[in-house]
């Protein structure tokens, strides 16, 4: 299995409304030591062959973020790894 | 003057924008977005919607349809496009416009009659108003929280590119309240608000939103007199 991850998060200086509003609602849980909740994505994609890091950094930067808002990391996946090891 | 309308799979309001085309005046082309030919048209409207039912961002997808790829290409040599709503997502997608539309501030789909003031006329879709002219048009949106950084914001209203501001209340928490933008050129125009549901008493607020028509067909008009009606200074 060739896996690559891509995680997409808006950039620190983009409101994230919806983090904002789970962390409204954290002390309805009673945890009151949360300063912040920023959401992000998890985007998993599958190579025929072996994971192309540098191909999956064009999809990202091309399709899966806006670079205007976000900012995107990525990786093989590790248990991927584990097995082609 | 040839007016096209760009169906993608979701879109809501094209008919809506076809119509109002049509009473402004123009001939309307309906445009499929798998259809990279433009049909000759004069100016390209890109409608409000749900194109690709949002999936990963608004516009995201959109961006790379077939027909998208010959309205940018043509909105680069001068086309008149104006993007309303999810159209004005799919043109910051495409980078035709800076900046993006981000999830309303307070997390809640907004709809309701929206005044705006227009503060640039000298775009092929808004020659038509007076600067500082104050209108009534329906917002409807969830994604339409306008951000850009402060060094785009700041050029944006250098250059009287910032096309209208919401008045009497922001909708949806956009960055200096900004409801409309054009490109240097004031050829292509994005904005959240929908002036194609306010051309007629029956059904709009207002007939306010058919300024927007009329001018680009007075652009037209004027471009093909030999003025360049489009440009924006």
């Amino acid at each position: 299995m060739a896996r690559v991850v891509v995680d997409v998060m808006l950039k620190p200086e983009i409101l994230d409304p919806q983090g904002q509003a789970v962390a409204n609602a954290l002390p309805r849980l009673g945890v009151t030591d949360v300063t912040s909740v920023r959401i992000g994505r998890r985007i998993e994609i599958e190579f025929e062959g072996a994971p192309d890091l540098d191909r999956a950094r064009e999809i990202a930067d091309k399709l899966l973020a806006n670079p205007v808002i976000e900012d995107f990391t990525i990786h093989v996946h590790e248990d991927a790894a584990a097995e082609v090891a | 003057m040839r007016i096209g309308v760009v169906t993608f799979p979701g879109s809501l309001d094209d008919g809506d924008a076809a119509r109002a085309a049509r009473i402004a005046g123009a001939d309307v082309v309906r445009l499929w977005h798998g259809d990279p030919d433009l049909h000759g048209v004069d100016a390209v409207v890109l409608p409000g919607g749900f194109s690709y039912g949002d999936a990963l961002r608004c516009g995201a997808i959109a961006r790379f349809a077939p027909a998208m790829d010959s309205i940018v290409d043509a909105a680069r040599g001068g086309l008149p496009v104006l993007g309303i709503c999810n159209g004005f997502q799919i043109l910051c997608e495409a980078h035709l416009l800076p900046g993006a539309l981000t999830r309303n501030q307070h997390l809640h789909f907004r709809n309701r009659d929206q005044f705006l003031r227009v503060e640039s006329t000298d775009t092929a879709w808004t020659n038509s108003f007076t600067a500082g002219q104050e209108i009534l048009i329906p917002v409807k949106n969830g994604e339409g929280c306008y951000v850009a950084d402060q060094r785009t914001l700041d050029q944006l209203e250098a250059e009287g590119r910032v096309v209208a501001r919401y008045i009497r209340g922001n909708p949806n928490g956009s960055q200096r309240d900004i409801a409309a933008i054009t490109n240097e050129a004031g050829n292509v125009v994005g904005i959240m608000p929908h002036p194609e549901h306010a051309v007629e008493a029956l059904t709009g607020p207002s007939l306010d939103g058919l300024g927007f028509f009329t001018s680009v067909l007075r652009a037209l008009a004027g471009s093909s007199a030999g003025a360049n009606a489009g440009g924006h200074q």
